[in-house]
Formats: structure tokens, C-alpha cells, sequence
């Protein structure tokens, strides 16, 4: 008899789901001006889950002045020590209800509780934490002896990491005295709902957070809305480059972490064992919905046979399937659209010639399933080379020289984040230097602090979220 | 003495200065700069979107190269240029008090504080990473780090009322970091820029580093905006708020770093916040093991 | 599937000199000490329930090896242990019986007779342990009483001075000689002592050292020094004995030893066998786990999975 782990489904129970949620304006959960709404569903099952309203351009305009009310009357004016506060309250609670919230978000994302229970939630306590001590401390960050909060941050984030995206989102912005008016995305919006009962029960001043939920245009009305001081986003590179637009010519302030087609470069004397599993925590961690995903393998070619033959088989072992099994790896794609855009490219792979391969592994019927998936054979002239695929496909290619593997990791539009894995300290800080992305990981990948700044170059977009740095984006000099 | 004996001056057309050397614009067109009052004062080269084009190519040859020397190095040459521009104060305070129409003594000031500022920038250069560089307490077994780094080429619109130290005040902070520009000049006031190129030609800085265009915003400006080569975009001589927006639209295109227009006066010392809307910002993170 | 980079042509180079023996083992491939601990830490969060539990606490009992490694060891002692680990839950006859016996060479011609014709092997340590600080012939000797006992099994140490002092010619041909001695009537576990090698690199090193002189098992630790048998450190032998396999075609077995104490923790292991190595190993044949006290506490948990209460140690023999 082999060793054959039985499921070990986290329950359900801790989370109290309602049938439908309004949107959270001025406090208050109220509905939309016009009765729209759209569902979210469970991408593993399909099922729905609740109710959302759809906010319209007069909802939003509701959002936006009572952020701008609460940032005149209270939040503006308050002592940072008392904003602070404000803050750890948050962290404790989202710690306290944080196993909630982990079931939560892998129900309505998708993505394995071990993952949303041992990632996504410890980082967005410790986010709300860090930026929380910074509230009274704002005139030693090195921006000014004063330095004034911008006014009403509109903030859009993406589904991949729902309720991690908001943390970094608000934090900093609360913390530098902003209010804030947030949109998360249309087929992850429950824990940022959760978030909103959450800032009831620390009794935040009404108006400083308000949610309002919806889909394209929604996002396109906040950041259209003429009383939005500073404009935040996370997402494509395309929303991303109609923002930029949007806000040209505006008094706005914009940040925006894009997209990403990061290089994993691995040499031959790299830890090897270690490297492979820094490949697949690279391009399997969150389904590869990972704007800063390791989803192009530099190998360098002396090792590639050797790296190839480990990496296919540590694959074998990853565990796809139920989100809410404990022992579950690879969980389920976000969304059908997102589905059809990775099978698309990856179909777009194969007729380019490049040769496809998965571990065999049996994907449940119902909801959006994508097995983890290699590309060898791959060049950069390939698409699944060049374009972002945000799911569990990993491109492979090859280089000789460490300027080679610079001028490949390099050769993307791109610059969010890249990988280096060598023992050799001077050739790791050598790559260190050259790689033109905002973060580089060095013998590990996809590490995230509260403390560390990041965001990308070129089109992967400006400003940085986390650490010191992060409070630029929310205050004036 | 009469006009027949007369010398008569060597009047001089200023050209473009791109990667290191001085041609006429590709288009072979020149325009005539004028003083303040109205009065001939030289033919200047009409940048065409060519000449946008080659220096543009120009900034980004000389970008790793310039990024790669240490910062101390990249001190002494700004340093340099200040020593340089020092030995050329009369002329160019000449040339700034015909151009701009001011009084010699108010033309000497700007002279020396743009002498000045080049000094100030140069000390910057190896010390910006130590003011925003950080090492950051990740909670793990890591080594973190976060250092600024040169975004790449940098276009700038120069002001068009101060037309050197305002141009030093854009140029020095971009070049200082480790960026390569391509400025195009006061418009109407190209003449000091041509000088500081060929200051710059005569001192340390390596060709491309600095390229410098003269011709007309409304025909120059967009094509850098649209660049998809250029990392940032400098609208600081953009006086029409629709020209500058949709600058800004334009730059969109490949998300370059924009930095608006704004109410500024050159003559005051500035902050650092020219040095760092072009930088970039990278984390390093390392295991701490044995 | 050649996994390492030195093929098995490279390995037959290996030993040939004492450089070639230094310059094979540091061309393996280095161990980032956060990477192999963060690996072992996230495969700790695998959870094993109901049936596949019963059969992992179950194979767990047969894997081990029960260690009495005591000055105060006598024949009655060992007489004890050696009873407990025939029937380890006399109340319950599904109970298994553990691998083998692991005690001092003296006291093998007492184990040998009192586990009979049970199956349950004796082990016996030797080579000067725990330490290993004797001139060869004593260590040979130490052997070859050992075996003339009858022990079914020889834990020796390896020369962690020779080995740290780079001398890995000297580790190499000691193991070579023990395995002589050891003929074909006792398998040889070699222990490395992880914590005094202190780092995964040189727990690599030593692992491959072992394996190329001839070990049947490679063995974490003698359980006198601290840290003993860690994840990380089960983890990177694993590793070694997977690639020494993909190289060579031969299969070495793996022991942590020393610090295992709860089912939590054996059962953590065997997950790591599991992702690490896989079925081929996930037998008493290749893997054993050296405790003396985990024993008992995988008895409670066999008992809590039985009764659905939980356990307490009044119920369990303490030999």
C-alpha cells in the first residue's frame, strides 16, 4: 500500500455567508442607486455564493464625497497616534478572524487554503501592523518634516490576491491620513465585504474605508471622478496604460503595479534541489495568478537536462484540486474568462512548436481547472515567451553566459520582478545589479514583507507598496 | 569708423548636440533666434523628429555605460562640468541676459547658480542611495535590501524662461543618478543650452549622455512622448496645459515616469524630488544561512 | 534519469584519490540551508487523517529501530526492551512488532537471545560510539565482536574529525573497512552526526561519502549530540539517496535517529519519505526511525484511533 493522503477539507463552517451584500458607503451597507447586481461564484464548484451590488457612477460619487467628508471632518485631522490605533485594531482583528477569512478567500478565489491561511492572511495582519506604527511617525520617513496626506485615494485591486491586495492598499494609505475609496475585483469581492464589517467592528470613522463593488466600469468611474486626489492600481498592464491616460493632464497621482513575464534564472551551480522548488513556488504559487510569477525559466544550458528531470518530477507531487483540502497545492483559476486566456496561449505554445507538458493528474469536473503545466523548446520569440499568461505555465529556455541569461531576462517590456539562483555571492549581486526589475530574488522566490518595497520597472508599472518607501504614494510633500 | 572698415562679426548657426558630436539637424532646417527685443541673434538648428529619433538612440547607447560607473565618478564629471562652466561665465551670461532680457547683474546671478547647482547635484551622486536606500527587517531568515537605480533615458522639455539654470536644474539631477537625456531647449532661448553642450563635449561626460535638441515643442516633444524608448518624460518648459496632457497621454504608451508641469522658481535651491521621480527603486532579498 | 551532475562514470572516478574523493563532493550541488528548512517546514503542514493515518502510525511502529544506548544498560534492561519491542501493546494483538533493537555491542548476545526467532533484528552501534575517537583496529574490533554476537545490523560513526579537517579519504576508507568487517552477515547503517557536521552542505557531502564506501542505510545521528534528527536534515539525506539511486542503481536506506519522540513528528517524516523519495522507500527495508520513547506515544495514537479517546500513559508499558 502506498501512502495515500485521505482529504483533509477545512470546514466551511466558521464562515457565515450571506445571500447578498451592499455596498459599503459612509459605514454603512446600502444598495445600489439603480438595484444592479451581478453573483460571485466558487471557481472550484461553480456554486454561487452571494449576491453583489454593482455600483454605479452614482454610488461611487456617494463613496467618493463621503471619503471626502470624513477626510475633512475626522481622519485628516486626527492624530496620527489615534489613526494608529485605528490600525492595530484592524490587525488584531483580521488576526482573530483570520481562519474565516482564509476559508473565504480560497472559496471565492480559488486558491488552497494552505496558501490563504499560511500567506494571505499573516501578511495582511502584519501589513495593517507595520503601516499601523507608521501613522505617528510619518515626519521621520525621510519625505519631509511635515509631510500632509494626499486627500481621497481611489484604489482598484485585483482577484488574485483579494484580500492581501486591499491590506496593501489601505494600510499605508489610512496610516498617511488618506481615506479611501476601494474597488475590488468583480469575481473576488467577499473579503473585501468581510473587511468592511471588519472596519464596523473596530469602529473606524464612517467614510474613511468604503467598498463599492462592480466590474470594469465601476473602476472606470472612480477613476474618473473628478474629487479623487490619487488614483491606485493593481492589474493589467493594458487597464493599467488606459489609467495613465485617464489621469493625464489631472492633478491626480497615480501608482500602478502591473503586469509581469518574469525571468527565474538558474545556474549550474546552483542549489538544485532548492531551485526547484523556487521554479515551482515561482510559477504554481497561487495558480500562477502571480503578477510577479517566475513564469520564464532561464536554465542555464550546461544543467538544463539535470533541472528538467527535477523539476518534472517535484511536479508530479503537487496536489491539484480542492481549495479547501489542507493538502492541496494547485487549487482552482480564478474565473472562466481567465481559463480560456491560459488555454489560449498555451494552445498558441503548442502550434508554435514549443513542446507542452503536465504531470498526470485528475482535475475535478465541475469549476475551472488548469493542470501544472512546462513548456520546453521555448525561445523568445515564442508568445508564451513574451505575454503574460497569469496561470501554471512555466516557459523554459536556455542560456550559456551570465550576459546572456541579463540580455534575456532583460528583453521583455516588462520589469516587475526576477530570480537568480547561484552560489557564487559576487555573480548573484553581479545579476542583482544588471536585471532591470523592482524585485529581485536571489536563492529564493516570491517572498513578500510588510517591510519590503515592491513594484516594477517599465511597463510593469510606478511606485512601490510596502515598507518606507510605500508611504510615498499616500502623502504630499 | 566707417561700415565699409568695420569688422565684421563671425555669426555662428548652433547645432544639435547628439551622441558627443554637433550635426545639423537631418532635416537641414534652421530657425532664427532672437534676443529679447525682437533683434537677430543666431540661426539655430529645427530638431526634426529624426534628429529626436538618433538622439534618442544616442541617450540609451551611453545609458549602460553611464549607469555602470560608480557614483563617485559620476560626481566628479557633473563637478567637472561645473569647473568647466565656470571658465564660461561671461559668455554665457551674456548670451542669458540677451536671451531672456534681463539685467547683466541678474543674468551673472543666474549664471553662478547654475555654476552652483551643478555642484550641489554633483555631491548628490553618491550619496541619493544612502538617503533612499534601505535595509528592510523582512520577518525571515533574509537578507533585504532596497537601492534606487536610473530609470534609463530621460526626455525633457526644458523651461522655457530660464534658460540655463533652469535647464541645469533639469538636466544635472537626471544625469547625476546615473540617467542619460535628451533635452530640447527653451525654444525661443536655445542658445545657452548649445553652449552647455559644448561645455559638455569638453569635459568628462561621456557622449550620449546628455543629447540636446532645439526646435519647437509642438513638433519635437510628441515624438519623445510617443518614444516607446525613452522610461521618463520631463514636461517642465510645457506651457499649454492641453500640449502637456496629451504629453501625457502620449507617454502612457509604454508607461513612462511623468513629471507634470508645475509652478517653480528656478533661482531657489531645490529639493530632491528631481532626483528621484527617475529612479527607479529595486529590492534585493538573499537567504542568511550557512 | 541522471539527476546529478556527476554521472555514474563520475562516480566511479570518485574514489579513486583522495583529490578526486574532495573534488566529487564539492561539485554536489550546494544546499541553501532557508530553501531545504522552508521545504521541510511546508510539507510539516500535510495532514494525514483517518485510514491513511491508521496505516502511517502502523508503518511508523515497524520502522523502528528501539534504542536503549545507556552506561547504565544492563541485560535486564535490554531483556525489557527487547520484549516491548515483539509485542509492543500487549492488549492489542494488530499491534506490530518494531524493526530491530539498537544497543551497545556488549549487550547484543542478550538482545540476540531474548528477540529469538521474532524477526525483530538487533542492531548494535560500534566503532567507538558515540564519539568514534579510537585507532581503526579498536573500531574493527568493536565491529567484529558485534557481528560474531550476532548482530543483524552495525550503526557505526563516521570520523567527524577526519571528516571537518577535510580528510574525507580517511572517513571513506574507515567506512570501507567496517563494511568489510561487517561481511555479508550484517548490514551497515553509518552514522553521520549531522549536528557536529552542522551544515546541510557537509550532511550532503558526508551522505554521498557513505554511500560510495559501501552503506546500507545512512543515519543521522548518534542522539548524544543536539540538534539530532531534523526535518531539513531527513530531508537533504533523502535527496542524496534519491540521486545516489538516479546515479549508481543502487538503493541506500535513510535513519533519523534521535529526537523523534511523537507521532506528530514520525508521521512528518514519513510525509517527507513520501514527497521526497516515494513508495520505494516507505518500508522498514529502507527507512527506520531510531527512538526509544516515540514508541509509546504512537501506541496512544493507535489506541485514540481505535476508541476515539484519547489515551493515557497508565495504559502503555514503560520498558
Amino acid at each position: 500500500m502506498g501512502f495515500e493522503y485521505a482529504p483533509a477539507p477545512e470546514s466551511r463552517a466558521v464562515v457565515d455567508l450571506r445571500s447578498s451584500y451592499g455596498l459599503f458607503v459612509d459605514g454603512e451597507f446600502t444598495d445600489a442607486t439603480d438595484g444592479r447586481t451581478f453573483k460571485s461564484v466558487s471557481p472550484a464548484t461553480e456554486e454561487v455564493l452571494a449576491e453583489v451590488t454593482e455600483a454605479g457612477p452614482g454610488d461611487v460619487d456617494r463613496a467618493v464625497r463621503a471619503a471626502r467628508r470624513a477626510y475633512n471632518k475626522v481622519w485628516s485631522r486626527m492624530p496620527g497616534a489615534e489613526r494608529a490605533k485605528y490600525l492595530f485594531r484592524i490587525a488584531r482583528i483580521v488576526a482573530e478572524r483570520s481562519r474565516e477569512l482564509a476559508v473565504l478567500e480560497s472559496l471565492d478565489n480559488g486558491k488552497p487554503i494552505r496558501e490563504s491561511r499560511d500567506v494571505d492572511l499573516p501578511q495582511v495582519a502584519a501589513h495593517f501592523f507595520y503601516y499601523a506604527g507608521w501613522a505617528d511617525k510619518l515626519q521621520y520617513a525621510g519625505l519631509g518634516q511635515d509631510p500632509l496626506p494626499v486627500g481621497v485615494a481611489g484604489q482598484i485591486i485585483p482577484w488574485n490576491f483579494p484580500l492581501l491586495m486591499l491590506a496593501w492598499k489601505i494600510a499605508p494609505a489610512l496610516a498617511c491620513g488618506n481615506t479611501v475609496v476601494l474597488k475590488p475585483a468583480e469575481t473576488t469581492p467577499l473579503t473585501a465585504l468581510a473587511f468592511a464589517e471588519i472596519c464596523q467592528q473596530a469602529d473606524l470613522p464612517a467614510g474613511v474605508v468604503n467598498i463599492v463593488t462592480g466590474a470594469g466600469e465601476t473602476g472606470r468611474a472612480l477613476v474618473e471622478h473628478d474629487d479623487v486626489d490619487k488614483i491606485a492600481f493593481t492589474g493589467s498592464t493594458e487597464v493599467g496604460k488606459a489609467i495613465a491616460r485617464t489621469v493625464a493632464g489631472t492633478r491626480k497621482r497615480t501608482t500602478l503595479e502591473l503586469g509581469g513575464k518574469a525571468a527565474n534564472v538558474v545556474f549550474d551551480d546552483a542549489p538544485l534541489d532548492q531551485a526547484v522548488e523556487g521554479i515551482v513556488n515561482g510559477i504554481f504559487f497561487n495558480q500562477g495568478h502571480v503578477c510577479c510569477a517566475g513564469s520564464r525559466l532561464l536554465v542555464q544550458e550546461s544543467v538544463y537536462d539535470e533541472v528538467l528531470a527535477r523539476l518534472k518530477r517535484r511536479m508530479q507531487t503537487l496536489r491539484v484540486g480542492d481549495p479547501l483540502d489542507k493538502n492541496t497545492d494547485v487549487g482552482a483559476i480564478n474565473s472562466a474568462e481567465q481559463l480560456a486566456r491560459i488555454r489560449e496561449l498555451s494552445d498558441v505554445g503548442e502550434r508554435e512548436g514549443a513542446e507542452r507538458w503536465s504531470p498526470a493528474c485528475q482535475l475535478p469536473d465541475r469549476g475551472y481547472w488548469f493542470p501544472p503545466t512546462v513548456f520546453t523548446g521555448v525561445s523568445q520569440a515564442h508568445r508564451i515567451a513574451r505575454e503574460e499568461i497569469f496561470g501554471p505555465v512555466l516557459s523554459v529556455l536556455t542560456f550559456r553566459t551570465p550576459a546572456e541569461a541579463v540580455e534575456k531576462a532583460n528583453n521583455t517590456p516588462y520589469g516587475l520582478s526576477a530570480g537568480v539562483w547561484a552560489e557564487k555571492g559576487s555573480r548573484i549581486l553581479w545579476m542583482a545589479d544588471r536585471l532591470r526589475a523592482g524585485v529581485v530574488w536571489a536563492n529564493t522566490f516570491n517572498k513578500f514583507d510588510p517591510t519590503s518595497p515592491f513594484g516594477g520597472y517599465k511597463e510593469s508599472g510606478y511606485g512601490r507598496e510596502g515598507g518606507r518607501h510605500g508611504l510615498e504614494a499616500y502623502l504630499a510633500r | 569708423m566707417p561700415a565699409e572698415s568695420r569688422r565684421v562679426d563671425v555669426r555662428k548657426t548652433y547645432k544639435l548636440f547628439i551622441g558627443g558630436s554637433f550635426p545639423r539637424s537631418e532635416s537641414g532646417r534652421t530657425y532664427v533666434v532672437e534676443d529679447a527685443k525682437g533683434r537677430f541673434v543666431a540661426n539655430a538648428a529645427l530638431a526634426s523628429r529624426k534628429d529626436a529619433r538618433d538622439a534618442v538612440v544616442a541617450a540609451r547607447k551611453a545609458f549602460g555605460g553611464w549607469a555602470g560607473r560608480t557614483p563617485y565618478n559620476r560626481g566628479q564629471v557633473v563637478y567637472r562640468v561645473a569647473e568647466m562652466l565656470e571658465g564660461r561665465r561671461a559668455q554665457l551670461a551674456d548670451e542669458v541676459a540677451r536671451g531672456e532680457g534681463i539685467a547683466g547683474k541678474r543674468a551673472d546671478e543666474a549664471v553662478s547658480a547654475a555654476v552652483d547647482r551643478l555642484v550641489w547635484y554633483a555631491g548628490w551622486a553618491d550619496k541619493v542611495a544612502q538617503v533612499v536606500g534601505t535595509s528592510n527587517p523582512v520577518a525571515g531568515p533574509y537578507f533585504d535590501f532596497t537601492l534606487p537605480e536610473p530609470t534609463g533615458v530621460v526626455a525633457v522639455v526644458a523651461p522655457q524662461d530660464s534658460s540655463l539654470l533652469g535647464l541645469v536644474d533639469v538636466v544635472a539631477p537626471a544625469i547625476v543618478t546615473g540617467n542619460t537625456v535628451v533635452v530640447l531647449a527653451a525654444e525661443s532661448r536655445p542658445v545657452p543650452a548649445v553652449i552647455l553642450g559644448e561645455v559638455l563635449a569638453t569635459s568628462d561626460v561621456p557622449a550620449g549622455v546628455v543629447n540636446v535638441l532645439t526646435g519647437k515643442v509642438a513638433e519635437v516633444a510628441p515624438w519623445l512622448a510617443s518614444h516607446m524608448d525613452v522610461n521618463a518624460l520631463d514636461l517642465a518648459g510645457v506651457e499649454e496645459p492641453a500640449v502637456a496632457r496629451d504629453l501625457e497621454v502620449a507617454a502612457a504608451d509604454n508607461l513612462k515616469r511623468v513629471l507634470r508641469p508645475r509652478a517653480e522658481s528656478w533661482d531657489d535651491v531645490p529639493d530632491i524630488s528631481r532626483m528621484l521621480w527617475a529612479l527607479e527603486t529595486k529590492t534585493v532579498w538573499h537567504p542568511i544561512g550557512v | 534519469m541522471t539527476t546529478v551532475s556527476s554521472s555514474a562514470a563520475g562516480v566511479d572516478e570518485a574514489t579513486r584519490s583522495p583529490s578526486t574523493l574532495r573534488r566529487f563532493l564539492h561539485g554536489l550541488p550546494g544546499v541553501d540551508q532557508v530553501g531545504a528548512e522552508a521545504r521541510a517546514t511546508g510539507l510539516a503542514t500535510r495532514s494525514i487523517k483517518t485510514t491513511a493515518k491508521e496505516w502511517a502510525l502502523d508503518l511508523a511502529v515497524r520502522m523502528i529501530d528501539l534504542t536503549t544506548l545507556e552506561g547504565q544498560d544492563t541485560p535486564g534492561k535490554v531483556r525489557a526492551l527487547c520484549a516491548k519491542g515483539m509485542r509492543p501493546d500487549p492488549s492489542d494483538g494488530t499491534c506490530p512488532a518494531v524493526a530491530a533493537i539498537c544497543v551497545y555491542s556488549d549487550m547484543v548476545p542478550v538482545a540476540k537471545e531474548a528477540l529469538a526467532r521474532s524477526g525483530v533484528k538487533v542492531a548494535s552501534v560500534a566503532t567507538a560510539f558515540p564519539s568514534g575517537r579510537a585507532a581503526l583496529d579498536v573500531k574493527l574490533a568493536d565491529t567484529h565482536g558485534a557481528v560474531e554476537a550476532g548482530a543483524d545490523e552495525i550503526d557505526m560513526v563516521i570520523d567527524r574529525g577526519a571528516f571537518l579537517a577535510g580528510d574525507y579519504q580517511r572517513v571513506h576508507d574507515e567506512i570501507v573497512a567496517v563494511r568489510q568487517a561487517c561481511g555479508d552477515r550484517a548490514h551497515l547503517k553509518v552514522i553521520l552526526e549531522s549536528g557536529e557536521l552542522v551544515t546541510y552542505d557537509n550532511v550532503r557531502r558526508a551522505s554521498w561519502l557513505a554511500m560510495l564506501a559501501g552503506a546500507d542505510f545512512i543515519k543521522t545521528s548518534t542522539g548524544k549530540i543536539s540538534p539530532a534528527a531534523t526535518l531539513p536534515v531527513t530531508l537533504v539525506m533523502l535527496e542524496a539517496v534519491r540521486d545516489f539511486r538516479d546515479t549508481t542503481g543502487r538503493q541506500v536506506g535513510v535513519k533519523p535517529a534521535g529526537g523523534i519522540r511523537t507521532s506528530k513528528e514520525a508521521l512528518r517524516h514519513l510525509i517527507l519519505v513520501n514527497e521526497t523519495v516515494g513508495d520505494d522507500w516507505l518500508s522498514p527495508d529502507w527507512f527506520r526511525i531510531g527512538a526509544s520513547s516515540l514508541l509509546n506515544d504512537l501506541l496512544m495514537q493507535r489506541a485514540k484511533m481505535a476508541t476515539g479517546r484519547y489515551a493515557g500513559p497508565d495504559y502503555f508499558t514503560l520498558d
